[in-house]
This record gives C-alpha cells, sequence and structure tokens, in this order.
C-alpha cells in the first residue's frame, strides 16, 4: 500500500498545492486587524557617535503612532542580543563579548545599524516620517578590511573587545605539525581569501507582532528557522517576557540558508513595542535592509601549508585564518570559524597531524554568521584547493592524489586529528562514478578541442566530507554551545485514523511535509494523504531546535521513527487485547498488526479508534489515546561526503567563465525521497557556483558603504550562469540513526566552490596564471591573465 | 489625496482607491488581499512580482495600479481552473520539483506561461534559460525550473492554454 509513498520513492510534494495557486501564508501575507506598520531608520555611516536625535517633527507626519529609539528600550531595560556559543581562546578564557544593543545606544557601528523604529498607520507613512527624523553623528574612523582589522592602530569598534580580537583559538598541536613539516618532501602553500556572502533568501525578513492586552500574551510571527530557539532568547535574555506568554509562529518561510536562525533587532522590537502602541505591529524588509542587516556568510582571509612526502601522502596540514565577525556577534558567530570550520580540515584524507589557528576579528560591517554549510565551505575552499595546487606542483592527477590519500573505507569508524570521529564513509567509489560521469578520460580531447577555438578549458575536482546533522548535545555543551541539540517529533493520531506529525524542525524550502510524512507512511502504513506535518508554531508543536547545519531528517527524522515505534508497541497491546493473543505473539506488518499463524488481523487504524472510543480496551493496564512523542539526541555527527566534477570554459579576451560540465556525485546515506535531495543538491550547487564565480559582498575600505547593496550591484545566478547538473550517488548508511541517513541540504554550497575555481585556475596553468581570486568575475580572470593586480585582493 | 482605480483581476471588476504612489502589487497584496503575488525586491530585478497586464508578463513593482486602470490582470491565483485541475505550468512544476520554499514560484510560473506562448510553444534549454533573465530562485538552482517549463510548452499547447 505504501511502497509509493514509503521510503525510497519519488513522492510529490505536499506543499505545492498551497504554492502553485498563490494560498501560501507568508509572515507579510497575515492580515491583521488594526495593523500599524513599522520602519526602521538606519545608520547611513559605518562608524559615528550619535550626539542627539530629534525625534519631534518625525512625530508630527501624518499616520505616525510612536517613535522609539535606542533610550526607550534602554530605559526599559531592554536586554542585549546574545552570543549563544562561548569559544575559548587558546589561553582558555572565554571570547570577548561585547554589548549589541537592539537600538544603537550612543554609537552606530555598521551602516545599517538600528538608530530608531518608526510605527504609522502604512508603511509608506512611516518610512516618509523616519527620513524627517534628525540625527546628528559623530563620524568616527571605520576599520572596514578584515586583513588590517587586527592591525596596531586600527580603528576601536568595542571597547570590551581590545585591539578588535575576539578570540585567537587554535586546534592541534603545532610542535607535531612542525616536525612533520620538517620531514616534508613537498610543501605546498597558499593565501587566500573566501569571500564574503550575502544570504538572499527570497523572501526578505520579516515580522509581525501583536499583544493581548486581556491575557497578557504576546504573539509573534516571524520568518524564522528555528521559533522555539527564537522564543527561548527573546524570553531569556532579551525581552523578559515568560515563554509561556509568547507565541512564536513561523508560517511559510521563503528560504533561509542559515540567515534566519538567527535572532535579530527587528523581530525583538516589533515584539517589544506591540504593547506599547496597543495594536498588531507588522514589519517585512525591503530588500536594500536584506544586503544591509541580514548576517553575512564565509569572509575569511587564510594562509594554508601542506606538507607532503615523495610519494605525494599528506604529512601535515597548517592553516591561519583571520574570521570577520562584524560589528556584533550575532547569534552562532564564534561557532562558525571554530568549530565547525577548523574540526573539518581533515577532509577525506589521513592526513595525520593537523594545525589551525583562527583569529575573529570585529570589523565596521553587518554581523557575520552561518550561511549555507557555515565553516564548512570555508573548510573545504582550504583544503580542497591546496590539494589541487599541490597536485599542479608535482605534477600529479588531481584524482590520484586524492585517492592517494583518502581514508580508506576499512578505517571507518575513523577518529580524525582534529576531534571528529568520521561515523562511515567509503570515498574512493565516490570519485570513480564521478570520473566516470564526467568523463574525465575525454577531458584532454575536449581541451584540445575548445583551444582550436581560442577557448581555455580546464577541469576542477572537490571531494568534501561534512559533519551535520547537528549534533550530539553533550559533545555540543563541551564545545561552548548554549543550547541542546536534539529534536522531538509527537505523532498524534486522531480518532479516525489519520495523524499529524508535530515536529520541533522548520521547513523552509526542505519539503518535510512530504519527506517526514513518507517516513511514517513507511513505517506505519499509514496513506500519505492521512498524514499531516505540523510546524514552526511554539503553541502547537514540542520545543525543538528548528532547522539549520541539515539536521531536519537526521535528526527529527529520527524522533519520528521513535514516536513510531512507541505507537507500534502500544498498538500491539490494543491489538494484543482485541484479538485475544499474548503480546508476544502480535507483529506488525503493513500497517496491520497480526498474529503469526493465525488469520487474525487488526489493522493499525483499528487500533486507534479503539484507543480513543475504549469501550473493549484493557483500561486498567494501558492508558487511552494513540499519541506518542518522543525527543532524539544523536550519537554524533553524520558525515555526508561526495566528490564534484567542474568543467569550465575561459575567454581570455574577456576574462568570461562558462560552466559546461558540471557533475556530482554524493553520499548521503539511505535517501528518502531522491527527487527532493537531487533538488537540494542543485540549488547547493548553485549558491558555490555564486560564490566562485559572481558573489561579492563589497564594503568600501575607507566610507563602509555597502557597495554591493543590491541586485544591480551583487550578482545573484541567474538561470543562464549554470547549466544542468549531472548528479550520482552512492550510498554507505549512517551507522548511528535509525534511517540510516545523512544530511543532505548543504552539500552542494560546500563543494562547489573548490569544483569550479580548481576548474578556472586549470585552465588557465597554460597561460602562467597560478592564482585569481574568488569570485572569478571576468575582471579578475581578465587581469589574472594579463598580468595586472587583481581587483578584488 | 487619493485617486479612483478599476481594473478585471482574474476575470472579476475590482475598485479602490488608491495613492498616486501606490504599485500595482501593493494594490493587489494590501488593497484587495490577493497575496500570492510577492515582493522580493526592491529594483524590480527578482520577478517574485510578475503578474499577466493584458496577456503580457509585467513586474507589478515596477507600474503604478494607476497604469493599470481599465486593464485585465491576471494573478497566479487566477491560473487554475479548480483545486484539482491546474494550469499545465503550474502542474509540470510540481511534476519536475520545480519550487522549493515557494517564494519565486507565483512569478516564475507567470513569467514562464508568457515565454512559452511568445515563443509559439517551442522552447530549448539555452532559451529558458536566458529567457528566466529576469526571475531570481535562490532554492532550486534553476536547474527543475528549466526542467518544468521544458515540460510544460507541449503541454499548453495540447491543452489549448
Amino acid at each position: 500500500m505504501t511502497a509509493q509513498t514509503g521510503i525510497g520513492a519519488r513522492v510529490k510534494r505536499k506543499e505545492d498545492q498551497r504554492f502553485l495557486t498563490g494560498t501560501g501564508r507568508y509572515v507579510d501575507d497575515l492580515p491583521l486587524a488594526r495593523a500599524t506598520y513599522a520602519h526602521f531608520l538606519r545608520s547611513p555611516h559605518a562608524h559615528a557617535k550619535i550626539k542627539s536625535i530629534d525625534t519631534s517633527a518625525a512625530a508630527k507626519m501624518p499616520g505616525v503612532v510612536a517613535i522609539f529609539t535606542g533610550k526607550d528600550t534602554a530605559d526599559a531595560k531592554v536586554g542585549g542580543l546574545i552570543c549563544g556559543w562561548v569559544v575559548k581562546d587558546k589561553h582558555g578564557q572565554p571570547h570577548k563579548a561585547p554589548p549589541h544593543p537592539v537600538m544603537a545606544l550612543d554609537t552606530v557601528r555598521y551602516v545599517g545599524d538600528t538608530v530608531a523604529m518608526v510605527v504609522a498607520n502604512s508603511h509608506d507613512e512611516a518610512k516618509d516620517a523616519a527620513e524627517a527624523i534628525k540625527v546628528d553623528y559623530e563620524m568616527l574612523p571605520a576599520n572596514v578590511d578584515l586583513a588590517t582589522a587586527l592591525d596596531k592602530g586600527a580603528p576601536q569598534i568595542h571597547a570590551e573587545a581590545p585591539g578588535n580580537l575576539i578570540y585567537d583559538w587554535e586546534l592541534g598541536v603545532k610542535a607535531d605539525v612542525d616536525a612533520a613539516f620538517a620531514k616534508a618532501a613537498h610543501v605546498t602553500k597558499l593565501d587566500l581569501v573566501n569571500n564574503r556572502l550575502i544570504p538572499n533568501a527570497m523572501e526578505p525578513r520579516a515580522a509581525a507582532a501583536e499583544y493581548d492586552k486581556g491575557t497578557g500574551n504576546y504573539t509573534l510571527w516571524s520568518t524564522s528557522q528555528n521559533p522555539h530557539v527564537l522564543r527561548l532568547i527573546l524570553s531569556a535574555f532579551v525581552l523578559g517576557i515568560p515563554e509561556h506568554k509568547l507565541r512564536v509562529i513561523a508560517p511559510d518561510v521563503g528560504g533561509g540558508f542559515g540567515s534566519k536562525i538567527f535572532c535579530y533587532n527587528e523581530e525583538t522590537m516589533v515584539t517589544w513595542a506591540a504593547s506599547r502602541v496597543g495594536r498588531p505591529i507588522k514589519w517585512t524588509a525591503e530588500r536594500s535592509e536584506s544586503f544591509q542587516t541580514d548576517a553575512h556568510g564565509r569572509d575569511h582571509v587564510t594562509h594554508a601549508e601542506l606538507a607532503l612526502d615523495k610519494d605525494g601522502k599528506f604529512l601535515g596540514l597548517k592553516v591561519e585564518t583571520i574570521a570577520n565577525m562584524g560589528a556584533y556577534l550575532s547569534t552562532f558567530s564564534t561557532a562558525v570559524p571554530t568549530y565547525l570550520y577548523a574540526t573539518l580540515l581533515a577532509g577525506q584524507y589521513t592526513t595525520p597531524v593537523i594545525y589551525a589557528n583562527v583569529k575573529a576579528a570585529l570589523t565596521n560591517t553587518a554581523p557575520v554568521d552561518a550561511y549555507r554549510g557555515a565553516g564548512r565551505p570555508e573548510a573545504t575552499f582550504v583544503i580542497e584547493s591546496i590539494v589541487s595546487k599541490a597536485a599542479k606542483e608535482l605534477k600529479m592527477d588531481p584524482a590520484e592524489l586524492r585517492r592517494k590519500n583518502f581514508i580508506p573505507a576499512n578505517a571507518f569508524p575513523y577518529q580524525t586529528p582534529v576531534a571528529l570521529q568520521y561515523d562511515s564513509g567509503n570515498y574512493p567509489p565516490i570519485i570513480d562514478e564521478a570520473i566516470k560521469i564526467a568523463d574525465y578520460k575525454g577531458f584532454e580531447a575536449r581541451r584540445a578541442e575548445a583551444k582550436s577555438r581560442g577557448k581555455l578549458r580546464g577541469i576542477g575536482f572537490s571531494s568534501y566530507i561534512e559533519a551535520c546533522g547537528l549534533g550530539p548535545s553533550r559533545v555540543i555543551g563541551q564545545l561552548g554551545g548554549g543550547v541542546g541539540q536534539w529534536e522531538s517529533a509527537e505523532l498524534r493520531f486522531n480518532p479516525t485514523g489519520n495523524v499529524q506529525i508535530l515536529t520541533g524542525a522548520h521547513s523552509h524550502g526542505q519539503s518535510h511535509e512530504t519527506t517526514f510524512a513518507q517516513v511514517v507512511s513507511d513505517k506505519l502504513g499509514v496513506p500519505i494523504e492521512n498524514i499531516e506535518v505540523v510546524h514552526g508554531d511554539t503553541a502547537t508543536t514540542p520545543f525543538g531546535m528548528g532547522s539549520y547545519g541539515s539536521r531536519s531528517l537526521a535528526v527529527g527524522g529520527s524522533a519520528i521513527v521513535k514516536a513510531a515505534d512507541k505507537i507500534i508497541a502500544k498498538g500491539k497491546k490494543i491489538a494484543a487485547h482485541l484479538m485475544e493473543a499474548s503480546v508476544a505473539d502480535v507483529v506488525f506488518e503493513g500497517g496491520t498488526f497480526k498474529v503469526a499463524g493465525t488469520d487474525k488481523a487488526v489493522p493499525l487504524g483499528q487500533a486507534v479508534f479503539a484507543a480513543y472510543v475504549p469501550h473493549n480496551y484493557p483500561l486498567e493496564e494501558l492508558e487511552p489515546g494513540m499519541d506518542e512523542n518522543a525527543f532524539y539526541d544523536p550519537s554524533n555527527f553524520v558525515y555526508p561526503a561526495g566528490t564534484q566534477i567542474c568543467e569550465v570554459e575561459v575567454d581570455p579576451d574577456t576574462g568570461e567563465v562558462e560552466i559546461v560540465n558540471f557533475t556530482a556525485v554524493d553520499d548521503f546515506g539511505n535517501i528518502v525521497n531522491p527527487m527532493i535531495v537531487e533538488g537540494q543538491v542543485h540549488g547547493g550547487i548553485v549558491q558555490g557556483v555564486g560564490q566562485a564565480l559572481l558573489e561579492n559582498a563589497v564594503y568600501d575600505k575607507e566610507t563602509g558603504q555597502l557597495v554591493s547593496g543590491s541586485y544591480m550591484d551583487y550578482t545573484m545566478p541567474r538561470a543562464d550562469d549554470v547549466p544542468s547538473f549531472k548528479l550520482g550517488n552512492k550510498v554507505t548508511p549512517c551507522p548511528h540513526n535509525p534511517l540510516g541517513v545523512k544530511g543532505c541540504g548543504e552539500a552542494g554550497a560546500i563543494a562547489a566552490p573548490a569544483a569550479v575555481m580548481n576548474a578556472v585556475h586549470d585552465a588557465l596553468a597554460p597561460v602562467g596564471v597560478s592564482h585569481v581570486p574568488m569570485p572569478a568575475t571576468p575582471l579578475n580572470v581578465w587581469q589574472a591573465i594579463h598580468g595586472a593586480r587583481p581587483a578584488a585582493e | 489625496m487619493t485617486i479612483p482605480v478599476a481594473m478585471t483581476v482574474n476575470g472579476k471588476p475590482v475598485s479602490g482607491k488608491v495613492e498616486a504612489r501606490t504599485l500595482l502589487v501593493q494594490f493587489l497584496r494590501e488593497h484587495l488581499g490577493m497575496t500570492g503575488t510577492h515582493v522580493g525586491c526592491d529594483t524590480s530585478q527578482c520577478g517574485a512580482c510578475v503578474v499577466h497586464v493584458d496577456g503580457k508578463s509585467v513586474k507589478s513593482c515596477t507600474i503604478l495600479a494607476v497604469q493599470a486602470e481599465g486593464a485585465k490582470v491576471t494573478t497566479i491565483e487566477g491560473l487554475a481552473e479548480s483545486a484539482e485541475k491546474l494550469h499545465p505550468m503550474q502542474e509540470a512544476f510540481r511534476e519536475n520539483h520545480a519550487l522549493q520554499c515557494g517564494f519565486c514560484t507565483p512569478g516564475m510560473v507567470m513569467s514562464a506561461i508568457d515565454m512559452v506562448k511568445r515563443h509559439n510553444y517551442q522552447l530549448d534549454e539555452a532559451t529558458v534559460r536566458r529567457e528566466l533573465e529576469g526571475n531570481l530562485c535562490r532554492c532550486t538552482g534553476y536547474h527543475n525550473i528549466v526542467k518544468a517549463i521544458l515540460a510544460a510548452a507541449p503541454a499548453m499547447k495540447s491543452a489549448g492554454v
């Protein structure tokens, strides 16, 4: 019955009907009676003292209901926004934690910093009034350039962080790595900039809040990836509204990619002000606000060195990175360039010793935090760039050098020198499959043919590993994380036999409504149309950690399986009673309880009905009802891995790079819905291609103005920037979760930048170019070819 | 000062009073409560707001409501014959998993229908990719959107839409 809707089936999505007919409900779509509209006045300066704010003229503008500034929030003792992950530096001291007020108090620290909030009867009126607010700024020198942010004499951003240093952190034993380098036959060195990105979910961030005077309850609708976590932060740290008096609803959310994990100023202010205004308040970011104030991603300056022996075996890896934090520490910012980055530096390889040193720096730019992949793309870019560079220097085949150093299949579980223990994997068949699909053997012929057309053709590999499915709570706690990382699920059967899956995970494009339903359909034999996934509302779902770090199925799906097991266990007792059999003799197959060797059978629906109408029911031993919940805390991360091969053609006259072939072979463990997984890979690849060729968040180094602040300046990948993709997959099931699944949401974005850049470098090697800065825009490529100083460095 | 405006939206006559600066998308979303049409940017780049005005695809953030006076406007809400019978383009998006978060989808579908008609139901991959210049998607990597549009073109032709 459920073969077409169970695990492994290409089930069409349950969520599509509403999205295809314009009946989805995103935050900005909510009709709220008597709503007011908020607009935020933002700093036009990167760094300035606020000498005065005069709101008197603005307050008299048509439609204005209220204006709030930092003085109001300070007087009301609104707490600051928090950074929820304490990273200890190399001396064991916790990271520097400068305050992050929800509204600027006496200083603005980046272009877009929040200065005042205007609430009016319409959005246009609020915006008009904001323009009438007079702010007297005293300009301060701005510290914008990451490469010099920690230099002596650089402008200071927070008194609490001398020298703009948040932490100086290390992993590994430097002396051991130095000893390995002393024995090396060859050392490959690499300097790179991992370019800063702006997430750009297509739905801008939005918040709407209302306060019920009668009950004292607040409701916040927010574009959140994790409504329970948002509520916890707002309650416990920022607003002090008790959790049970604050309901957070994240309805349909139009993409997140990490940027909607965090607790931001605007949703905080909208909630806080709702009770003061006495009417609901709505706010939706304009795209230019998204560019300025969504937490950005990446932004590293790195020097790396790889030591190899005479046969090409890796002996050791040294990595030094300066990571940009922006002007304030966002919710999980400190963990991204440490525990989500340096712990991945072993990649797929047996490198025996690794040392990483990471300095986190403040700059007068928007906060930087997790963006699709979060730390792992940066790690993969370092490893896969330096491995390909080493292959070039040693005149070895890049696939061969990788194979020579892969962790062998019989070495799992594999303890890396950078803390993680990989649970499972088998890398050689993945690269073999990728090579086959990409027709690697035929490449030189294609290169020659391209040359005859005046084009430079190149091919690039990227063999990534990631640790995702965040994560084992005990480990997270030991590393300084402020939250647990389990997930919750509840299976609530109704008397008529249909079922709701209540999950603490949140879907903002990932297709949970389909995937989770498939898991339950498979486990319990319930037709998929009788299953509904409920998510995103703290009032209706159990506390859960939300969706990020490719965790929803590996952790949330596992909780669903646990709850399903409880349903089966209870159903067996009911069925045994109805069949007058021993519980030990009851089996559950295809949605029906049976007694082996007899024709006795009780369908699950009948057991459910009996549980709700318990007239013939073992009430002395068993509670009525069929509603089971489960919490699942994983014992390890999951470790998806794969190889991407990118083939490009470069036009040496224009510097334009065209991707002509792109292959990705992944091991995501068992797959519930291949159609959905392929879609995740496609999207991830294009975000990675975007980083490699197009996207770059640029601040003017003198003024700190965001130069790439709109879709006319920040190059989003469009349909004609990318080809169709060739995908393959291999399966080594995850050994420690009940579904055997690994995460798939971030893989594409993690691997693609190195695959593309390696292909670009391969294409340009014949003309003597050894380094092109990322993104490899036509300008950067042309300048690299023609010997000029690259613009982006 | 407000200005009266009247037009036909999805076959029904509608009217309202708007400010001169009110955009067509604001009129649809805020005055008529038709929130299927989305706003994803402020520079007419993303295409989430595409609707049909007198049969042609238009970014509804790029024209004023008063410019649509007397026009026949079709939005994503007006495409399907019924909940069971979607437009072939909607059906192709579902069949090919051409949407994830759903936010760009209304504009994608409206642009795609216009694209198919302008090319007389005959499209190849390169043309589809070039024609999608005005629509951004951050989730799908465009792969399945392109597949869906290529699949929808003959389906639209045989359905006579």
